[in-house]
This record gives C-alpha cells, structure tokens and sequence, in this order.
C-alpha cells in the first residue's frame, strides 16, 4: 500500500522529523488559500503513486498566487504514467544547499532491513547506483537488536555526510528507522533529504510503502487504503476481498491459490492468448466465492472467455462443481466458460458438471487444452497475432 | 528416508482448538501424523477428540514428548507462537497461518538464527511439510501424494505444490518429502536449506523445485545446485509474463525495479544445469524423464 507523499510527510512530523510546512488542495482556489496562509513562495506538488513527477511537469514553484493558481490549474488532471493527478500538496518553499538519499527497505536475501545513503540524492538511487555504487552507503539492521544512534553516526561518516551536519543527520536516520519500523513498512526513502544554507536538516520527500499484512496493528492504515487508486475492476474485487490483478487481455482467469493462478495467467499467454486478470480465489471454491469471481470478471468489458482452473486438494472435486454449477446459475455470464478440474475426486466432479456443459459451458482434461480453448473462445482478441 | 520429518514426529499444534487447527489437525492425525498435542491457554486440561490440551508448548512437550509444533494462530499472534514454541526447543515449528507482517517474519528469523539455532521454522504462509505414508504437517492432501521416493519436492507455491504431487502420482513416481516453504519474502527455511537436506537424504535422487517471481531466493538455490548438488533438478518458475510492480497473490511475488524476473531465474537454474519447465506439466514431464534415467 503506497502513500501519498503528504501523508509520508505527516506520519514524520508526528516523530518530530523536520519537514516542510504544507497543506493539501483538490482544487486551484485551495491551492491559492493554502498558499495565502503558508506565505510565498511556495512549490505546487502533485500527489500521485508513482515516481518521475518532477520531469512530468507535476512539482512547481510558485513565487505568486497568480502563479499559484496556473501551477495548481496545470498540474491537476495531469496524467503521470497514467496516475491522473487528483490532489496538490501545497508547500512552503525550502532553501536547497545540498540534496541527500536516504532509505530503509526490508532485504530479503540478507534477511534484513537495508539502510542505504547517499550524499548524491535528488536523482533516481537507480542512476546513482549504476555509475558510482560507492556513493551509497548500506548498512544492514538486524531487527533484533535496531539501530542505535552510534551505528547511525558510523554510517553517516562512511556516506560522507560534511561534518556541520553529521549528528543532525545521524538523528533524522535513528528516528527515520523508528517510524520504519513502527509503520511496518516496506520502504521508506526520502529523495532528497536536503541541507538548506542555514545547515538545517530537512525531510522535502517521501515515498513509504506499507505491508497490507500489519493492517491489524494500524488503525491509520484504513486511511491510507481509502486513497488507494486502483482501476474499477480492481476496486470491485477488492471490495469482495478477491485477490485480483488487472491485466489487459480478454481471457478471465479464475484459479485456486496464488501460484497456480499466476501459472494459468502464464499458460494462456504461452499459447498465445493475453489474460485479462490474475484472479486468485483461494483454496476452497464455495458457490459464493466463485460467484463474487465470475461477476468480477463478467464486469469487465474486455473480456472475451473465462478460463477456470481448479486444482482440488482438501477440497473434492464434487465441492468444487457445485460451487461452480451453483454460480453460474446465480449470476448471468456473457462469455463462455472453460473450465479445467482436476485433483482430489476431480472424476466426481466432471461427472457433475457433465450434464451442464454447452457452448456456454465447456471442459477441458489438462490446464494446456483449456487454456488452448479458452484463447480460441477469446477470438481475434489483442494476443491472437503473438506466435 | 525423508527430510525433517517422518513416522516418529510427534507433533503439537498451537490453535488446534480453532476451527482451521482442528479440521487439519485431526485430517494429519486421520493421515497417520503422530498428533500428541494441542495448545491454548484458556482450554488446558480439555481435549480436541482425545487430543490433550495444555496451556504452553513447553508443557505439552513435555507431557508427550512432541519435537515438532505446527501453528494454526491468527497471524497478530504468531511472533509470540512462534517464540513460545522455540523456547520449548521444538525441532521445527510449522507456520501455515498467512497474512504474516514482513517485520514479524524478519525479527523471527534473525531471534532464532541467534538464540534458537537448533530451531527450523517452516513457513510462515506456507502448506506444511509432508513425508508421504508417515507424517503429514499441515494442509496438503496427504493421499495426492505417493510414497517412498525417489523424488523430493520444495516449493514456494502451495496449489502448485499440490499439481506437482498429484502429476508425479499420476505417473507412478513417488516422493521422499514435500516441503511447501512458502511465498512471503522471509521463510523461515529457504530453497538452499532443503536442496541440502534431500541431497545429504540417500533416498532421495532427484528434487523438483517450484518457485515464482520475485527476491532472489531462486537464483541463490540456482548457485548452489550448481556448486552442491549432485542429484538432478527439474525446476518450474511462476509468473514469467506477471506485469512488474503487482503483487500477485503472495506477498513475496512482486517484479520490482526489474530485479526477480521469472526469466532471469529459469535462466540462472538453466545455466546451473537444473531441467527448467515452461509450465507445471512440462516441469513434471522432465522429472518422468529424469527419473526413467535414474
């Protein structure tokens, strides 16, 4: 779950971290209002979850209100790497002597968290990293014992950080590292984090990604997922607690677990097809949850035919054909299914869904042969030209 | 032979009075599972259909004499679960609950690797652990899965793990363990710690591997088969054609900043001489081949 970086912003100040002044606008008029009472200049920032803001044109300053409100006017309905700006943060314009990196991500091969700095922030950590790795500095934190003040300090002088400002930074980074970990988050960067010429540390970015699995500590999470953007179908499944990947294909995929259902998305691209979403169901497939599938997947206007692939384990096979029986009685499908059932009692349950199958209805023995049918139902969709 | 566990793995579970724990605890125990022991702190001295239940692991252990403890809480709960069975000195702790935060799952690893080290946590979000005709951890349906060897299976994916067991069944070849170790981005027991044990197991000839996109964890088991390993690997990898950026279902399976790519996996295992699979079924038709060869 990513934030916008206003409420990356806030959840810092509330550990004291040193971030600009700011409010947020939906509008020109309370872009201008912001600005009127933050006091100029101040920098129009578009809040969208994705990064290359500032070359798309979404992060401007402004030294008037006129200009306040031809920033926040331009700004709004940008499309970002098709984020379309919905929300400005209106800020008060700092004085940038010096542009640092700073993050903290889990890493997973080291089974640890990874602190990386850099006094070259301001560009993408990407860059830096491929012409000069040695100008970030990584630590590893074992979650056991945290990051101490002195570690901190350690760090700061093998990233190189100028000495005026080595123990404020050291500080911004222990802190920084609490929140991390307070918040669960995946990521937590700040790009830059900026020295002004007064010497001050201060936190002008924030990109924090949280882990969905830690909602249950977090009564602030129901927040950040009510400003989620996903597309509609995505939001649909969401709200039926599916676990659902919109694609832009035309075969619906449904399967059971993560794995398989990824490995169908595979198969109906390898032969030659383009899914229209990974759908996993998880691993019962109850009338209600196949249900909730189908007309997930029914709603989207680009699908073509619906794979359904179904490997029973604990789950028997004639539990699986009721569901899948029962569903489509429930909810009207306007494009044909196929469906591929095997494993535990999968012998009982094709037996079952036999006298149900028509052109609307089909079954095919292997997870391949379904998915060969399913790209022929689909027809001259999009992927009907990849070998 | 099998790996970490077989006919004489008593097993205590922690949540068997809830209604996920029960129903699989009682299923492993109908497969032949040697189920000693459940534990909650509120039911002590009540059993689950003659299962004894104790306030703590460590006096169920040391009532039954179980080594092993499979966990069915809630995930809010699993860091203290999982610590209370450690510190009773379970051999493995089996965690099949889902939904894990990433920071409980890194704390837990780092607080056993260094207070714990005899501990091997299995999981979190995983399937369980099954060693075919004696002992099955878990929730994989034990009779897809035919015994006595002579291939080993670890798997990152649980329904795939279960289409890999049921395709070897189906043609006759038997399987010495199944180790499911889940797919969140910090399992307890990793790839390389399983290709070790089944190539160390003298019953165990060939090793099927199933992994997906996302981390590192495939190209590392990718270096030590080429370094280590002397049996033959067919490997399968899910999500080639995943678009980068989604999570697809688990939580470890994300294409980020272009880095654990379906491709640059199946290449890295290739390359260490493993039998890569474009799909389920070819993957299971390698090891047919590659266990006709033996």
């Amino acid at each position: 779950m990513d934030l916008f970086e206003h409420q990356g912003k806030e959840l810092f100040a509330r550990y004291g971290l040193p971030v600009p002044s700011g409010e947020v606008a939906l509008s020109p008029s309370e872009a201008v209002a912001a600005a009127t009472r933050l006091g100029l200049p101040v920098v129009v920032k578009a809040q969208v979850h994705t990064g290359g803001r500032g070359k798309a044109g979404g992060v401007k300053l402004a030294g008037d209100l006129d200009a306040v409100r031809g920033h926040a006017s331009d700004i709004l309905s940008l499309d970002i790497s098709g984020h379309i700006v919905r929300r400005l943060w209106i800020e008060q314009a700092s004085d940038i002597a010096e542009e640092y990196y700073a993050s903290f991500t889990l890493d997973r091969s080291a089974r640890k968290h990874l602190g990386m700095l850099s006094v070259e922030g301001g560009v993408e950590i990407e860059t830096v990293a491929a012409r000069d790795p040695e100008a970030i500095a990584r630590i590893h934190i074992d979650p056991v014992d945290g990051l101490s003040r002195q570690a901190c300090r350690q760090w700061v002088q093998a990233a190189r950080i100028p000495e005026a400002v080595a123990e404020a930074v050291a500080g911004v980074l222990e802190t920084l590292y609490r929140a991390y970990v307070d918040a669960d988050a995946d990521l937590v960067e700040v790009n830059p984090l900026i020295v002004t010429s007064a010497d001050e540390v201060v936190l002008l970015d924030s990109k924090i990604t949280l882990d969905g699995n830690s909602t249950f500590r977090h009564d602030d999470y129901a927040s950040y997922d009510a400003t989620q953007t996903r597309d509609e179908r995505e939001q649909a499944a969401h709200a039926k607690g599916l676990q659902y990947v919109g694609l832009d294909g035309s075969v619906g995929v449904i399967a059971n677990g993560a794995g398989l259902a990824m490995s169908t998305v595979d198969v109906v691209n390898q032969v030659g097809g383009r899914p229209a979403n990974f759908l996993d169901i998880g691993g019962g497939a109850n009338a209600e949850v196949m249900s909730n599938a189908l007309e997930v997947i029914n709603n989207d206007p680009a699908v073509r035919s619906i794979l359904i692939n179904i490997f029973g384990g604990i789950t028997r096979g004639e539990e699986i054909a009721n569901g899948i029986i029962e569903a489509t009685g429930r909810v009207e499908i306007d494009s044909p299914i196929v469906i591929r059932l095997d494993g535990t009692n999968a012998a009982e349950g094709r037996e079952l869904l036999e006298p149900h199958l028509s052109d609307a209805l089909r079954m095919e023995p292997t997870m391949l042969d379904a998915a060969r049918r399913a790209v022929e139902l689909a027809g001259a969709g999009p992927g009907q030209d990849l070998p | 032979m099998s790996i970490f566990v077989d006919e004489n793995t008593r097993v205590v579970y922690q949540g068997l009075t809830g209604s996920q724990g029960r129903y699989y605890g009682l299923l492993n125990r109908d497969y032949g599972t040697k189920v000693v022991a459940g534990t909650n702190p509120r039911k002590a001295g009540t059993d689950v259909d003659g299962v004894p239940i104790f306030a703590t692991v460590a006096e169920a252990a040391a009532a039954t004499g179980a080594t092993a403890s499979c966990v069915f809480i809630p995930a809010p709960g699993v860091r203290g679960a999982v610590l209370e069975a450690a510190e009773a000195q379970m051999e493995l702790v089996v965690v099949i609950t889902e939904g894990v935060p990433a920071h409980d799952e890194a704390f837990l690893f780092n607080k056993l690797r260094r207070d714990h080290p005899t501990v091997r946590l299995l999981g979190p979000n995983c399937p369980g652990i099954i060693t075919p005709g004696q002992c099955n951890i878990g929730i994989t349906a034990g009779h897809i899965a035919k015994p006595g060897g002579p291939v080993g299976i670890v798997s990152r994916s649980g329904t795939l793990t279960y289409q890999a067991l049921y395709e070897l069944q189906q043609q006759g070849i038997g399987v010495t363990t199944c180790v499911g170790i889940g797919g969140d981005p910090v399992p307890g027991t990793s790839f390389i710690d399983c290709l070790a044990a089944f190539e160390a197991d003298p019953e165990t000839r060939a090793v099927m591997m199933i992994g997906e996109i996302g981390g590192s964890a495939e190209e590392e088991a990718a270096e030590f088969i080429a370094e280590h390993m002397t049996k033959p690997v067919a490997a399968y990898i899910a999500g080639v054609t995943a678009p980068p950026g989604k999570k697809m279902g688990h939580a470890g399976a994300i294409v980020s900043g272009g880095k654990g790519t379906a491709a640059a996996k199946m290449e890295a295992l290739a390359a260490a001489g493993a039998r890569v699979g474009q799909n389920p079924t070819e993957a299971g038709d390698l090891m047919v081949e590659i266990v006709a060869g033996l």
